[in-house]
């Protein structure tokens, strides 16, 4: 073996990018292969560009813009960033995702912008989702975003990498969204600010790739800059058909340096739900169960995948939602509301009561599908649960997954979901 | 540069929808407008206090952390804000204020108090609370970020240099 130690994922990508040997804690100036950005924030990575004095994108086939977090248009202030941004598409010739075709963390991947060993940047904290997929994504501003739209590269700080291995296995009723916020409870809303996560683990392992995508999703939840798998057959295999790159996956080596090591047994891990108003105000189901709700959310970025459809389906099919319960179903996009409608999962879905609403970001950030009145309580498959967050600052928000979410509408209370699989029941 | 005006002291944690909630930051890309409804989930008052003589925003540790959302740093600088003192920052955020010009300073802020007067003379690197007659450590930025603000923020190093000079 060599003398000098070895190298994470991350250390291994931004090596590869930066053209470098890259360490934890250098400053690197690295290239990217994709940027992107919402229309949250798109707006303002534009006008930065105006004000650089940029006309052109470094290669507009490797930037997109996406109209997902007010989409369609609520108001005319949006129209107008809308517009903007489909303007910005026909001047540099880059892709616009526009009203209906999706969230910008279901389409990046799914449309074969990004495949492992890929570095990428979007101006969306919640980039770091493709790290399921062995890419290294992270959330930027519109400014940085703007620059690495310009020049194609950017600067960064090379990130040390906590490790967590999953051992054991998911118990039936169980699922990736659980394993991530009993993580959030354990180490707390900045317990990996500036590192990289890397989750390894036989649990890991066995999660379809869309499960992973929700633990790496929330990886941002406990500061990280990024939630990095390694890339198996399962994955390669996910990139059957969406597009033409090539994936170059990265395995970190066994001698890496790692800033610390959290084993946790996913054997022990029931459903777990995050209390009002903070992601790592976790408790398992048992504590918050029998909680009144007003709103239910199936969908967004971090659940509204087509595995998250079938087991919400599954639990409903013959079932109603209660009659004081709103259910709002937002498929993550365009692909996965057709495969859903052709798997049967829609009509199960909207025949037990609920709406459904365009693919994107759904109520999750408070600007349109769905804002919870004064006092009410939402259980919502979402990521955040911050006070204010679905546009009422009078509202509680608790976040599970999708068969908790599933259970709960049915019943009008926080309800364990595992009655509902066989061998689930505690 | 050599800026002063009062303490205006928050808790831990304060995450970019109480900076800047989602609900406004889609209706336009005007900053002045929405600045009025800067870190009003926390303290509605804030715009009124802040604006008309400035503030230094002082808060615990992860300030910050949440979105991307670029609004953070601008309605806050919109908002007569003259620097974030915190105990650490959320990552986004911080490279984001330095980007959009809001300095951010790392130091040990249970040694100031609400409406403290401070003084921050961030060429000198020196913190003072004036009204405790204290200097307080802070903490240096990294030299890239030192230098993408001596040039005025991202978009003039750009303007400058033509691209990343660093």
């Amino acid at each position: 073996m060599s003398p000098i130690a070895g190298k994470t994922i991350a250390e291994k990508i931004f090596s590869a990018h930066a053209g470098t040997d890259a360490r934890a804690g250098d400053i690197v100036v690295a290239d990217v292969d994709f940027v992107m950005g919402q229309d949250g924030t798109s707006p303002l990575a534009i006008r930065a560009l105006e004000n650089m004095g940029v006309e052109k994108v470094f290669d507009p086939g490797k930037v997109a813009v996406v109209m997902d977090h007010s989409s369609p248009s609520p108001l005319e202030g949006v129209s107008a960033l809308h517009t903007m941004m489909r303007e910005f598409g026909k001047k540099t010739g880059c892709a616009v995702y526009d009203v209906g075709e999706g969230v910008c963390h279901q389409l990046i991947p799914e449309k074969g912008h990004v495949v492992p060993g890929d570095l990428m940047v979007g101006c969306d904290s919640h980039t770091c989702t493709y790290g399921a997929l062995n890419v290294f994504s992270t959330g930027v501003g519109s400014t940085d975003g703007a620059a690495a739209m310009a020049a194609g590269k950017l600067w960064f700080k090379v990130p040390e990498t906590m490790k967590v291995t999953y051992e054991g296995e998911l118990k039936p009723g169980v699922f990736s969204k659980d394993l991530v916020l009993y993580l959030a409870g354990q180490i707390g809303v900045d317990g990996a600010t500036y590192e990289a996560i890397e989750f390894h683990g036989p649990v890991i392992e066995a999660l379809s790739v869309e499960a992973r995508m929700t633990m790496s999703n929330m990886a941002i939840e406990v500061g990280a800059k990024a939630g990095l798998m390694e890339a198996d057959e399962k994955t390669l295999a996910w990139y059957e058909g969406r597009g033409d790159k090539t994936p170059d996956p990265v395995a970190p080596d066994a001698d890496a340096t790692y800033v610390r090591e959290l084993a946790i047994d996913a054997s022990v891990i029931g459903p777990q739900v995050a209390k009002p108003h903070a992601v790592d105000n976790v408790s398992p189901i048992e504590d918050v169960e029998g909680t009144p709700i007003a709103e239910g959310v199936l969908g967004t970025c971090t659940n509204g995948r087509l595995e998250d459809l079938a087991i919400a389906a599954k639990i409903l099919e013959g079932r109603q939602v209660h009659s004081d319960v709103r259910f709002i179903v937002a498929p993550a996009s365009r692909r996965i509301l057709l495969d859903a409608i052709e798997a049967g999962y829609i009509q199960t879905l909207v025949a037990a009561g609920a709406a459904l609403v365009t693919p994107g970001c759904g109520p999750c950030v408070g600007t349109h599908n769905g804002v919870p009145s004064d006092g009410e309580n939402v259980i919502s498959t979402a990521n955040r649960n911050f006070k204010g967050r679905m546009g009422n600052s009078n509202a509680f928000i608790y976040l599970g997954s999708p068969a908790t979410v599933a259970a709960s509408v049915i019943e009008g209370k926080i309800t364990d979901p595992r009655k509902y699989f066989e061998g689930g029941e505690r | 540069m050599k800026l002063s005006a009062r303490a205006f002291k928050y808790g831990d944690d304060i995450n970019t929808d109480y900076i800047i909630s989602g609900k406004y930051k889609f209706k336009s890309a005007d900053m002045e407008a929405m600045a009025v409804h800067a870190m009003e989930e926390l303290d509605p008052g804030y715009y009124d206090k802040v604006k008309p003589e400035g503030g230094f925003l002082v808060a615990g540790k992860n300030f910050g952390m949440g979105s991307s959302r670029e609004q953070a740093p601008l309605v806050l600088i919109h908002s007569n804000t003259k620097a974030v003192l915190a105990k650490s920052f959320a990552r986004i955020f911080y490279r984001n204020a330095i980007n959009t010009g809001l300095p951010v300073v790392e130091c040990d802020t249970d040694l100031i108090d609400d409406g403290d007067e401070l003084e921050l003379d961030l060429t000198g690197g020196v913190l003072r609370d004036v009204t405790k007659g204290i200097d307080i450590a802070i903490k240096p930025l990294p030299a890239v970020m030192a230098q993408l603000l001596a040039d005025g923020g991202l978009v003039e190093h750009f303007k400058k240099h033509g691209g990343f000079a660093l």
